[in-house]
């Protein structure tokens, strides 16, 4: 059964939302992490609304209105969100009283909006959807396992049109906390160079971006979706690139099929080598490209890749600042991303020309 | 698509009990594992009660006995592997990679239980990767050499029904052939405080489905359950505890922390649940409610009860008087009493239970029934933002 990506929306630290161009004039961050450039608000919500939201479940919540607009859906079948750290805003808003005010004095607005799933559950109150909802929050596999679980709904029959999408904030007192355990590059630095350094950590990011897949093939498409798969743990490099031989297998292609490649790299030399390894040896005849120095590193940077991906399937053009090598393809025609932290869970996904 | 799925094994501690024997002897001693808070350093101590394991980190560290002082276990992690563990040996399998398999875990507050130690203490920063939810799922695959596949999710109260539900759907989808699936949740001042400040704890044993029922007691613990296709299981000859048969999962729509007055997304959560599985109301021979004991929920709750059974409100209890509301585990931990239910042919009491609701006209089991047929069980799960999920398991 074949799966289609029909509308997709992203706020990121790039200018994605509602732009003209795409991916031009890119945007610099040197403060050591990149935050998103933030619509207005007003134009989509009721201030009333907005007050109660944090950040995360706004550019969430937005992106996911935005979406069902461009897909003309009103009612998604199901709604299905990844987020590794769901809202750290208001988790933290709700720890510090209970850390310095001893217990006490404590509002139970942020507690209320502090669990994963309440990007999810705001979207269901605001469109009255009470359908299938569900937050995956495995670490950088929670929009890939919102994506299976999408695409096994449409397969059950469960649903038709399911919208999908992964959203993650980053906050000061969050990238405070990490850097005590040197997960980010020290001063000074900024995301365009991202690739180049050699040292270790990275430059973490924030976004969201969601899509409506259906099992209907629409004139508004935007790609089809051939296979995604992860693995856990998986050890060595051979382990990794038989997996990404087996994925290409299992969607029905060869290797050669394959017209880019769009791979994680966060620029940590420590974690990075996997990719090194790929481009190497499997990925000779494929337009390498990486996204991280967009958007920043975060648990769910992939839907900022799959946003890419989906829109480069449509408008046959690979953004320049994407690029990492000079390869040549007339036609894009299927896309893989790659995507691993850590080398603990590493994702699959396999896109095509709608 | 018509696979069934079996469950092979089943793991639980809670407050009642840090293995299926123990939790078994206390159900049939009518215990219940709500008492005054010793584990939790809070100034509450003397305001609530909860249904904490009673054990120290230190004990459930030696409890996993295989222990590596620096792979950073919360009391998340720690109750997790416990329980899987338990599962895992319970449904005889030695070797993970004999065939596809996988877990699916849940968690509603990860490693908050050391988030609140090391937010303001520096000397505590290995613990800062293991705040993350999904932390304990990694240190549960890689203390039972689970390598295929590795997911967590993360919907509140309802987490671990939702993690049961989507482990069954990869088997049906022939992703994989057998996956431990469940949740685990250890107590934290973020959530005592949490509930505190919502003003919906009850400082003495918590009452469900009592008309003058004053809130929730919170409660600690993981259940696992390892679910198999049929293939799986006819291939190593196993004798399965029970079936999962049905299972669904709606959203209320109505408000973040309240549940809707007419529970709408309840019903539609057992009625599609039932649906899904073939099953009529009048086949369900006990309900393991959500049962909080709060105004909302219990009002809620029975009123799709009511709708949905009309005609005769089978037998129903809600075990959170016995372990607490475990949050993020609750829906794997009334999985696997569920399971024992089916398997040792008991209702469970609901305990604290005195005066019926006005609004519903029919009360839940009070006493501990033994000996009693059960085909099919109904579970309910319900969550913050809406999330309504329903289990069905069926005897093998």
């Amino acid at each position: 059964m074949e799966i289609f990506v029909r509308g997709a929306a992203c706020i990121s630290p790039q200018d994605t939302f509602r732009a003209k161009e795409f991916l031009t004039g890119i945007q610099r961050y040197d403060q050591g992490y990149l935050t998103c450039i933030e619509p207005y608000y007003k134009d989509f919500l009721p201030v009333k609304t907005l007050r109660r939201m944090s950040r995360n479940i706004k550019i969430a919540v937005v992106s996911a209105l935005e979406c069902l607009d461009m897909a003309g859906i009103e009612m998604p079948d199901a709604i299905s969100t990844g987020t590794g750290l769901g809202c750290v805003e208001n988790t933290e808003k709700f720890l510090s009283p209970v850390l310095d005010d001893e217990e006490q004095l404590i509002s139970p607005t942020p507690f209320m909006h502090s669990t994963h799933n309440t990007i999810g559950s705001q979207i269901a109150i605001l469109l009255g959807c009470n359908n299938y909802n569900v937050t995956h929050a495995h670490k950088n596999l929670a929009f890939e396992d919102a994506l299976v679980d999408s695409t096994m709904l449409i397969r059950e029959r469960e649903a038709e049109n399911v919208l999908v999408g992964g959203a993650d904030e980053i906050t000061h007192e969050h990238f405070d906390l990490k850097k005590r355990i040197n997960m980010w590059k020290k001063p000074p630095n900024n995301n365009i160079d991202l690739m180049k350094y050699t040292s270790g950590g990275t430059i973490p990011g924030e976004g969201a971006a969601f899509f409506l897949i259906s099992g209907h093939q629409d004139k508004r498409d935007y790609a089809r979706i051939l296979f995604v798969s992860s693995i856990y743990n998986p050890g060595d490099n051979e382990a990794i690139e038989g997996h990404i031989l087996q994925v290409i297998k299992e969607a029905g292609l060869r290797l050669v099929d394959l017209d880019l490649v769009i791979l994680g790299n966060n620029g940590d030399a420590d974690y990075d080598s996997i990719y090194y390894y790929l481009t190497e040896n499997l990925f000779n005849a494929q337009v390498v490209a990486c996204f991280k120095h967009l958007c920043g590193e975060y648990d769910t940077s992939s839907a900022f890749a799959f946003w890419t991906a989906i829109n480069i399937l449509k408008i046959q053009e690979i953004p320049p600042i994407m690029r990492l090598n000079q390869c040549k393809r007339k036609v894009i025609k299927n896309i893989l991303i790659y995507n691993q932290n850590y080398n603990r869970n590493h994702s699959f996904m396999l896109l095509s020309k709608a | 698509m018509s696979h069934r799925i079996y469950i092979t094994g089943a793991g639980i501690i809670s407050a009642i009990g840090t293995n299926v024997q123990q939790t078994l002897q206390s159900i049939l001693e009518c215990t219940s594992g709500v008492s005054k808070i010793r584990q939790l350093d809070t100034i509450y101590r003397d305001d609530f009660v909860a249904g904490e394991v009673d054990c120290s980190n230190r004990g459930l560290s030696d409890l996993i006995e295989r222990h590596d002082n620096n792979s950073c276990l919360t009391r998340t992690s720690m109750l997790g592997i416990i329980a899987a563990r338990e599962a895992f040996q319970d449904s005889g399998i030695t070797d993970p990679s004999d065939m596809r398999t996988g877990i699916v875990s849940a968690s509603a507050t990860g490693g908050m239980d050391e988030s609140e130690r090391y937010y303001r203490d520096t000397s505590k920063n290995q613990f800062i990767r293991a705040h993350q939810v999904s932390d304990s799922t990694e240190k549960i695959a890689d203390y039972l050499s689970i390598t295929e596949y590795a997911a967590t999710i993360s919907t509140a109260c309802s987490s671990s029904s939702n993690a049961i539900i989507f482990g069954a759907r990869l088997i049906k989808h022939n992703i994989l052939d057998r996956v431990l699936v469940g949740g685990t949740d250890a107590l934290s001042k973020f959530v005592l405080n949490g509930f505190r400040s919502l003003m919906i704890l009850d400082s003495e044993p918590c009452r469900p489905f009592d008309r003058d029922r004053k809130g929730l007691n919170l409660g600690e613990g993981a259940g696992y359950l390892v679910l198999e296709s049929e293939h799986a299981v006819t291939r190593h000859n196993k004798e399965p505890l029970c079936e999962l048969a049905g299972y669904a999962n709606t959203n209320d729509a109505f408000h973040q922390s309240t549940s809707s007055p007419d529970g709408k997304g309840a019903y539609m959560a057992m009625d599609k649940a039932m649906d899904s599985c073939g099953l009529d109301a009048d086949d369900i021979d006990y309900v393991n409610a959500h049962g909080t004991g709060t105004e909302s929920n219990d009002l809620s709750e029975g009123l799709a009860l009511k709708k949905i059974f009309h005609k005769e409100i089978p037998m129903f209890s809600s075990t959170k008087s016995i372990t607490g509301h475990t949050f993020g585990a609750a829906g794997a931990i009334e999985a696997v009493l569920s399971v024992i239910a089916i398997r040792h042919r008991l209702i469970y009491p609901n305990m604290n239970f005195s005066s019926q609701m006005e609004e519903l006209g029919f009360s839940p089991v009070t006493e501990l029934i033994r000996d009693i047929d059960l085909k099919h069980v109904l579970s309910n799960s319900f969550g913050f933002g809406g999330n309504n999920s329903t289990l069905i398991f069926s005897r093998a």
